[in-house]
């Protein structure tokens, strides 16, 4: 394993050149997965039905197909819309999920960048989009474009708030933004004195586990929260007058979004890539860490989507009115009980 | 106020919204910005408007001002084709009025014909007539309960309901050949008998739409997000749903208690069967899927009555090789899926009618939609649609 | 339930249409209770009443048919329109001419102009049935229309849902509606010429392409007696 370091910190230029490589294939790799099994797979057996199975056995290679079907498309772009914007947006959408993924580590050598205020930044980072989503309604020159982004602004810019404060309890308990250090809290750590499972978030910090799911559905416009896409009245909302490959991206910024705060919830609630209990600084973390990982981002991510399929939508009002007079007051409530407990205890 | 001057020159005001005079500089912190109202046609092509009905709407906001319903893309000129066509073609015709519940709209025209001729089907006909009513309304409704929770976000019920009204589509091939347009009524009977084995298979897909509705009732209905959207959302007032001839589900969901198998005239086999008639209080858009989901259940408790009580005999009349329908008016209306639905058939002896007028549900239930409208959300305006279930053919004819 | 029709007081009535009807009429108590009741409402503004199997039919006079609807609705609880049409009583005339063979493939109506239950004045009438969702009754109302000038009084102020069947009556037949706040077409596109429901608008998918008739199998192609030469 020793050797393993020496390749990776042979120079800071590799290294980055790696690291770059390996985010920008992560996101579609990730978006493919996440879609494959759980929006193709997943949903059609819920809805007693096959789903895909043409390409690739059980269809596994649609989605490959589709991107691929995608690229060849027309690039149509409406006689009237603002060009520059109506192409920059979608990649301003992909480049905060781009972003997010800095901070989240899979192992104790193997993150991007190990920030000192890393919860804060990757927060901060996923606000981006909703500058990406604004541009894209507007420069649409299509009223159900612009009324998709005007509610998907109103949301986005609402459930920020439920989603940060649940992540203040975390750090509460955790004493740290570094993300390394949260997941060594939870695998380190013990509740009420017994350290078998070390301290996974998501038991002592349940309310903050249950807002953090709830925002990031929100922010993450899945049912019960996807207004900005209604897809029987907008007919996908802001995203309506993109074609091929612009759609691509947004396709792409949604799952790999999906896949960013899967892997941020279990990072901050489950764990991340720790073993309750397993020496953290083992190398062979390096290898299993992800895979560990992995599992635990599928996990909420399931949860993620089964909720999507089960539940009619908000609406706006309805949604905002979820956000500041019930999940606000009560994260507040959380991080006051948190605190509180901390010290107490 | 307490410090004014009487002899100070007055203050500019302008006439604000609102009817108060304010002071200039005030006024111009509070006027509210006068935005010019948006206008969104919804349709001839969209998810949420069940086929190619256009609604010119008018927002402000989020908030419709006013909407219009544009129709006619659909129109086929029913009632002037009845004019060339014989009785038994016009059954041909008539199947594709309201094309989920095909069965049911052959129903009241060949009443109207047999009741100027004099004729009765046999009592086997009636009955299966009244089956194969209410399995076309179960098949009919059936979709509406998943395609309701769908127009509001819900993918999954949609499914749900196409798989099981599936198994009635069977149901109704087998015995007519023909899953969407049966095209089975003749006049004075039925062309044909029940296939061997059919009851026992219906028996059984009943109970399975019977566990489909319970079902439906624990998805959909006792979700809290679906009732946070249809709960006092377009709202219509019972006797002013009457004045605009709104009739079937809707109305009964709006607390009036008429249904035509049991309050009108006697038709079909209904007068001998017991049967409830299911009424909700608010009218809103929740009451009317509550409503037409009960009426699903009671369809499905009536179909199995009648499979109890069904009598052998012949199926068809004896009628003449070429009918001729003699001189006269007959008006029979008959409470069809989606709502009343009525022939008013003018007969002058030949072999074709004179004049037909098709009374047809959705027509009168759509007319509703500019008063209706008036002051809700978008999201709102889908609930509100989704909900009045009207098929295009039936407005359009 | 085959009630036969019975006029009670005009003499031309339709024929009985009842052939195995029991012998001898019986009037249903429901319908001769409404019409006693519109007799007295509404009185000599009756030209004309009926039974038509089961419901009253009751011919107004064009100047009475708004003060008709109120009267169902106010006084004898008629709050459920269920239609507003109209009826061009006029014998389509035969394409190509009284001479030609016409069309052989429609039903041949009877070229003589006869009036149906309740009567008429002339060419056009305007109908209307209404129900009780309370007493369970039905009134068909109907009213003549001149047929130089064809117009009718509106319903919209006494049933809100008269709005759209009398737009559609209007683009349909011709026949104004005064009073209507809205008079245009519902189906047909805005600049469409004609009143497609009059007798003589023709039937333009007959005109243009003539009905061939009964047709047999047609053949395979390639075969014998191909499309080339038609069916039958």
């Amino acid at each position: 394993m020793s050797a393993v370091h020496l390749a990776v910190d042979a120079g800071w230029g590799w290294t980055l050149a790696v690291k770059v490589v390996v985010v920008m294939a992560l996101i579609p790799l990730g978006a493919l997965i996440l879609g494959y099994t759980f929006l193709l797979k997943m949903m059609s057996h819920m809805q007693s039905r096959l789903g895909p199975m043409e390409a690739g056995p059980h269809g596994v290679l649609q989605l490959v197909m589709d991107g691929l079907k995608f690229i060849q498309k027309e690039d149509i772009t409406p006689v009237e819309a603002d060009k520059r914007v109506f192409a920059i947006a979608p990649m301003i959408v992909v480049i905060s999920t781009f972003l997010i993924f800095v901070v989240i580590p899979a192992g104790p050598k193997v993150a991007v960048q190990n920030l000192d205020v890393g919860v804060f930044y990757a927060l901060a980072v996923s606000s981006l989009s909703v500058i990406g989503v604004l541009m894209a309604g507007w420069a649409s020159a299509n009223k159900f474009a612009l009324l998709g982004a005007l509610r998907a602004a109103g949301q986005l810019i609402a459930y920020e708030l439920p989603l940060l404060l649940a992540v203040v309890g975390v750090v509460i308990q955790a004493g740290t933004m570094n993300l390394q250090g949260i997941v060594a809290a939870q695998a380190n750590g013990e509740i009420f004195g017994w350290g078998g499972i070390g301290n996974p978030f998501v038991i002592t910090q349940f309310v903050g586990f249950l807002l953090f799911m709830v925002a990031a559905q929100a922010e993450l416009s899945q049912t019960p929260f996807d207004m900005p896409v209604a897809e029987s009245e907008l007919v996908a909302g802001y995203m309506v007058e993109y074609t091929g490959f612009r759609f691509l991206f947004f396709f792409i910024g949604e799952f790999g979004t999906a896949f960013a705060y899967a892997a941020l919830a279990a990072t901050l609630f489950l764990g991340g890539w720790a073993i309750p209990n397993v020496d953290l600084a083992n190398g062979w973390m390096n290898v299993v860490g992800p895979l560990v990982l992995f599992a635990k981002l599928m996990f909420v991510a399931f949860l993620i989507f089964w909720a999507r399929f089960t539940y009619p939508r908000l609406r706006e009002d309805q949604l905002q009115a979820v956000a500041w007079k019930f999940l606000i007051p009560i994260a507040l409530a959380n991080i006051v009980l948190t605190g509180i407990l901390k010290v107490a205890l | 106020m307490s410090t004014v001057d009487p002899d100070a020159p007055p203050i500019p005001s302008i006439d604000v919204p609102g009817g108060a005079l304010t002071p200039l500089a005030d006024a111009q912190l509070n006027v509210e910005l006068d935005t010019g109202d948006m206008i969104l046609n919804l349709g001839p092509q969209h998810p949420a408007t069940h086929g190619t009905l256009r609604l010119v709407v008018r927002l402000d906001g989020e908030r419709v001002v006013s909407a219009e319903p544009v129709i006619g893309y659909m129109h086929r000129g029913y009632e002037k084709l009845t004019e060339f066509r014989t009785y038994p073609q016009v059954t041909t015709l008539v199947n594709r009025i309201d094309w989920l519940s095909s069965f049911a709209n052959e129903v009241p025209f060949v009443g109207a014909a047999e009741e100027l001729m004099g004729i009765e089907a046999p009592p086997r006909a009636q009955y299966i007539r009244t089956i194969l009513t209410e399995l076309s309304r179960i098949s009919n409704i059936y979709l509406f309960l998943g395609e309701m929770a769908l127009q509001l976000g819900a993918l999954t019920p949609a499914f749900y309901g196409f798989r099981d009204r599936e198994l009635v589509l069977n149901l109704i091939e087998a015995v007519t050949g023909g899953r969407f347009h049966p095209n089975f009524n003749r006049i004075g009977g039925l062309k044909d008998d029940l296939p061997w084995g059919w009851i026992a298979d219906t028996k059984q897909v009943m109970k399975k739409i019977l566990d489909g509705c319970d079902d439906f009732e624990d998805l959909v209905v006792g979700n809290e997000i679906f009732q946070a959207r249809t709960k006092s959302v377009g709202i219509i007032p019972g006797p002013l749903g009457a004045s605009y001839g709104v009739s079937g589900a809707n109305l009964r969901a709006s607390g009036v208690d008429w249904d035509l198998r049991r309050d009108g005239k006697p038709y079909l086999v209904y007068p001998e069967l017991e049967f409830k008639v299911w009424t909700h209080p608010d009218g809103d858009s929740f009451a009317r899927y509550w409503v037409r989901l009960q009426e699903t259940r009671e369809a499905c408790l009536l179909v199995l009555q009648m499979l109890e009580r069904l009598p052998s005999g012949p199926v068809m009349a004896k009628v003449p090789r070429i009918i001729k329908v003699p001189e006269g008016e007959a008006w029979v209306e008959t409470e069809n899926p989606l709502g009343q639905m009525g022939y008013y058939v003018i007969s002058k002896g030949a072999t074709g009618p004179f004049r037909t007028k098709i009374r047809s549900a959705s027509f009168s239930n759509v007319s509703i939609l500019p008063w209706l409208l008036q002051g809700v959300y978008v999201p709102d305006v889908i609930t509100v649609l989704a909900s009045l279930y009207f098929i295009l053919g039936d407005i359009d004819r | 339930m085959a009630d036969e029709t019975e006029a009670t007081d005009a003499p031309a009535a339709e024929t009985a249409a009842a052939v195995d009807a029991p012998a001898g009429p019986a009037p249903d108590p429901l319908v001769a209770d409404v019409l006693a009741r519109l007799e007295a409402e509404l009185g000599d503004s009756i030209v004309e009443s009926a039974e038509c199997f089961g419901d009253a039919v009751v011919r107004v006079r064009p100047d009475a048919w708004r003060r008709a609807a109120e009267v169902a609705k106010d006084t004898l609880a008629c709050d459920f329109l269920s239609f507003i049409s109209a009826i061009d009583w006029m014998p389509a005339p035969k394409e190509g001419g009284d001479d030609a063979s016409g069309d052989t493939s429609s039903p041949v109506q009877p070229t003589e102009t006869t009036y149906g239950v309740a009567g008429s004045n002339g060419r056009f009438q305007v109908f209307a049935h209404v129900e009780s969702t309370s007493k369970h009754w039905g009134i068909t109302f109907k009213t003549d229309v001149d047929e130089s000038d064809p117009h009718a009084r509106s319903w919209v102020t006494v049933y809100p849902g008269a709005d759209w069947h009398e737009r559609e009556c209007w683009e349909m037949f011709g026949i104004a509606f005064d009073d209507h706040p809205n008079l245009r077409h519902l189906y047909l596109p805005s600049l469409f010429e004609g009143h497609p429901l009059r007798k003589d608008f023709p039937l333009l998918a007959r005109v243009v392409k003539p009905w061939p008739g009964l047709v047999d199998v047609e053949a395979m192609p390639g075969e014998e007696g191909d499309a080339e030469g038609g069916g039958e």
